[in-house]
């Protein structure tokens, strides 16, 4: 695969950097270079052991070298289930911006929202002060192979001292009847005392094979409040990577939250750079996962200021023979002192088959810290269940208030209401077993098998 | 209403019931009392059906049907109600959700239909009256940050609103001060009704000055070893257990 990719690049390099700024060529051929070197992991690199990648991409994909779907009424084929959040909605189709009105809006408050590869061509100078900046090249093979084969993606540019009041809603939709690569590149940059919130979806349409290798690169300037919620429910083909890196400066907070309702194989790696005092950071996740369907949360925060504090809470329920992984990194440098941080993942089990791989990991080298870090993997609580069973509840209502209650621990962590619903709606619509991806697809593709993606409450 | 037949029971292979005999009639208070570790939790779980334990002999019947057949859920919603000694604390469950979701199986269960959110809540308002219970329901979890007799306040609270034909109360009014115990002991009386039967265990002789049974029966090692009137829990309260232990040997 890595000398096919290498080949591809070389044979589309035209393609790719047409109408792109030299310095994002450069950039490109610099990650080709280090992809080279590096090539993908596999399960012998450190954090990948238990998710092989390798056996993922035996397949032939198709390429979207040239944006094909510019001006699509996307209302038209989709509704996200989270779609009637009031919000600024943009959406990405196939690793392409789709240009609703215009390829880049300014809203009046002087916030510009659009495309990536657009911005790099009209907003040169603020992209090349971030671009590559916080997606080390060098940290993973995938983050060397986005940087190589990136052209669009959301670019959000928040002035100083802004609140962007509506979150931003990207819709992330795969539909092509090829098995499909995508690589998108999101940039996103936080002003000094802004705020905003970005809403993540990602769907696939189709049933077909398909690959995401996602990277998003998100500044937060002094003082800034930043929050990111993720919202995965792909189809039984589909394999998604997302890598999330943050610098945060002074001051700044951030929340992300990453919620993985489907998928057959979904990697999200969060990577916090903390560079300034009093940051926060809140890092949670929920996945809700069964037949074979696996997940993985790789997290790393880096304390490299003093006086900040972080907190990961993953919780994920598994079903079948499912499969999670937890790999959860705090490094507290030796000058940042006063760092309190916190890690913690719990597991439920529904059966023997389904399996868990979690570890969290703090490496300290400050002296004055409070940190913490635990990890559980259990069943339902048989003395809550007795309980209420004693008032009356049956086995299978019993069960699904007990694992909606251990997942709301997550969802309650979101501070929009009306998203906090919706998700909450999501949530329990899972834990029924309602919530498949064609409920919401008005395309009529001839692949309308309807997977089955319930937790069978009758294994606990 | 309630027939307990040469009923043995263990767990982990350790005897805990042995050859228990007791029946219950529609409107009778009847009282257990009896030394830490007798059994008397022991019964009232396996009443209840709690799984951990195993039945190795014997039967009970609850107005003629083998309760022993039954699954747990199935026999609360016939109406046996187990109040426990240590209610347990279910946090992300709304008590609200809850008792919405007990009221209305229930209900199902008769072929009724599910009570709306206004009128639900128009019953836990009243209900909640019985016990004099003040806090807003609406946020809490289960039983999670309940204080001690709160906790017990609320398993009447859901007996109130669950109206059990059988309710068995396992020490209820422990952990209550004196001006809870009466405002609890208040509300069983009040929900008192002449075809239901209530079963109290209790250390306390106090609780029955308020909820007078009609009988008293003391539980030692696995089986009733003495059966009274209400004269019983007082001459017990005087004399301590060693009386009794040293009648049975
Ligand atoms: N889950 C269990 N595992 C092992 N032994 C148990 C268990 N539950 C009860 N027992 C044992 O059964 C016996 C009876 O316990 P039970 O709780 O029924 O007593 P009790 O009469 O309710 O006592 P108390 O007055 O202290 O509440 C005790 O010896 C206890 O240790
Ligand atoms: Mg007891």
């Amino acid at each position: 695969m890595k000398e096919l990719l290498i080949d591809l690049y070389n044979k589309n390099s035209e393609l790719i950097n047409n109408g792109s700024p030299l310095f994002v060529k450069e950039l490109r051929e610099k990650a080709l270079e280090v992809f080279k070197q590096n090539g993908l992991p596999n399960t012998k690199t450190e954090n990948w052991r238990q998710s092989d990648i390798q056996s993922r991409l035996e397949h032939e994909f198709a390429f979207n070298f040239v944006n094909q779907s510019k001006s699509l009424d996307v209302v038209d084929i989709f509704t996200c289930d989270v779609y009637d959040l009031d919000t600024f909605s943009v959406t990405m189709l196939n690793g392409w911006f789709v240009y609703q009105n215009a390829p880049i809006t300014q809203l009046p408050d002087g916030t510009i929202i659009g495309s990536l590869s657009k911005a790099m061509e009209v907003y040169p100078e603020i992209i090349e002060k971030y671009l590559g900046k916080a997606a080390d090249i060098n940290k993973t093979g995938v983050t060397a192979l986005n940087t190589a084969f990136m052209q669009d993606g959301l670019f959000v540019h928040v002035p100083d001292n802004v609140e962007v009041e509506k979150p931003i809603q990207i819709i992330n939709i795969v539909d092509l009847k090829e098995n499909t690569f995508l690589q998108p590149r999101h940039l996103i940059v936080v002003g000094k005392n802004s705020k905003l919130t970005v809403v993540h979806c990602d769907h696939s349409l189709v049933h077909n094979i398909s690959f995401s290798n996602t990277v998003a690169e998100i500044f937060l300037e002094e003082n800034s409040k930043y929050e990111h919620y993720k919202v995965q429910n792909m189809g039984k083909n589909s394999s998604l990577l997302t890598n999330l890196f943050i610098k945060q400066k002074e001051g700044s907070s951030l929340v992300t939250n990453a919620l993985t309702l489907n998928g057959a194989f979904t990697k999200n790696y969060v990577d916090v750079g903390i560079n300034g005092k009093n940051c926060n950071s809140e890092l949670y996740g929920l996945y809700l996962v069964d037949s074979a369907q696996h997940v993985d949360n790789q997290v790393f925060v880096d304390h490299a200021e003093a006086e900040s504090t972080s907190n990961q809470l993953y919780k994920g329920i598994l079903d079948d023979e499912s499969r999670a992984v937890f790999s959860g990194k705090v490094m507290v440098r030796k000058d940042s002192q006063k760092t309190q941080a916190y890690q913690n993942n719990k597991n439920i089990l529904l059966t023997d088959d389904a399996k868990v791989f979690t570890q969290p990991h703090l490496e300290i080298y400050a002296d004055d810290v409070k940190c913490s870090h635990g990890a559980t993997v259990g069943q339902l609580d048989p003395n809550a269940m007795f309980y209420l069973h004693s008032r009356g509840l049956c086995e299978k209502t019993a069960r699904q208030l007990l694992m909606y209650a251990f997942a709301s621990e997550v969802v309650n962590a979101i501070s929009i209401p009306a998203l906090k619903e919706s998700i909450d709606n999501m949530v329990q619509k899972r834990l029924r077993g309602e919530l498949s991806i064609c409920d919401q697809c008005l395309l009529h593709c001839n692949d309308r098998e309807s997977p089955v993606f319930d937790i069978d409450l009758n294994k606990i | 209403m309630l027939k307990i037949k040469d009923l043995n029971v263990s767990i982990n292979g350790k005897q805990i019931l042995k050859n228990f005999n007791i029946e219950v009639n529609k409107g009778e208070v009847h009282a257990i009392m009896g030394p830490n570790g007798s059994g008397k939790s022991t019964l009232a779980a396996v009443i209840a059906g709690r799984d951990i334990f195993t039945v190795d002999s014997g039967e009970i019947l609850y107005n003629g049907k083998d309760l022993l057949d039954m699954p747990p859920d199935l026999r609360a919603r016939e109406g046996v109600f187990l109040g426990f000694q240590y209610p347990v604390e279910i946090p992300g469950v709304s008590m609200v959700n809850f008792m919405r979701t007990a009221i209305n199986e229930k209900r199902k269960h008769f072929g009724l239909e599910p009570l709306t959110g206004a009128e639900f809540l128009k019953l836990m308002e009243e209900k909640k009256k019985v016990v004099d219970i003040q806090a807003k329901l609406t946020n809490r979890s289960v039983n999670e940050g309940f204080s001690g007799g709160e906790k017990k306040k609320n398993e009447i609270f859901q007996m109130a609103m669950l109206e059990p034909k059988l309710a068995i109360l396992d020490e209820t009014d422990s952990g209550l001060d004196i001006d809870a115990l009466k405002v609890v002991a208040n509300g069983v009386n009040a929900l008192k009704k002449p075809d239901n039967a209530t079963v109290v265990i209790t250390h306390y002789q106090r609780l029955l000055d308020y909820i007078v049974p009609d009988f008293v029966h003391v539980l030692y090692e696995g089986r009733i070893v003495k059966s009274g009137t209400k004269e019983l829990a007082l001459e017990l309260e005087e004399k301590g257990y060693e009386w009794i232990k040293n009648e049975v040997k």
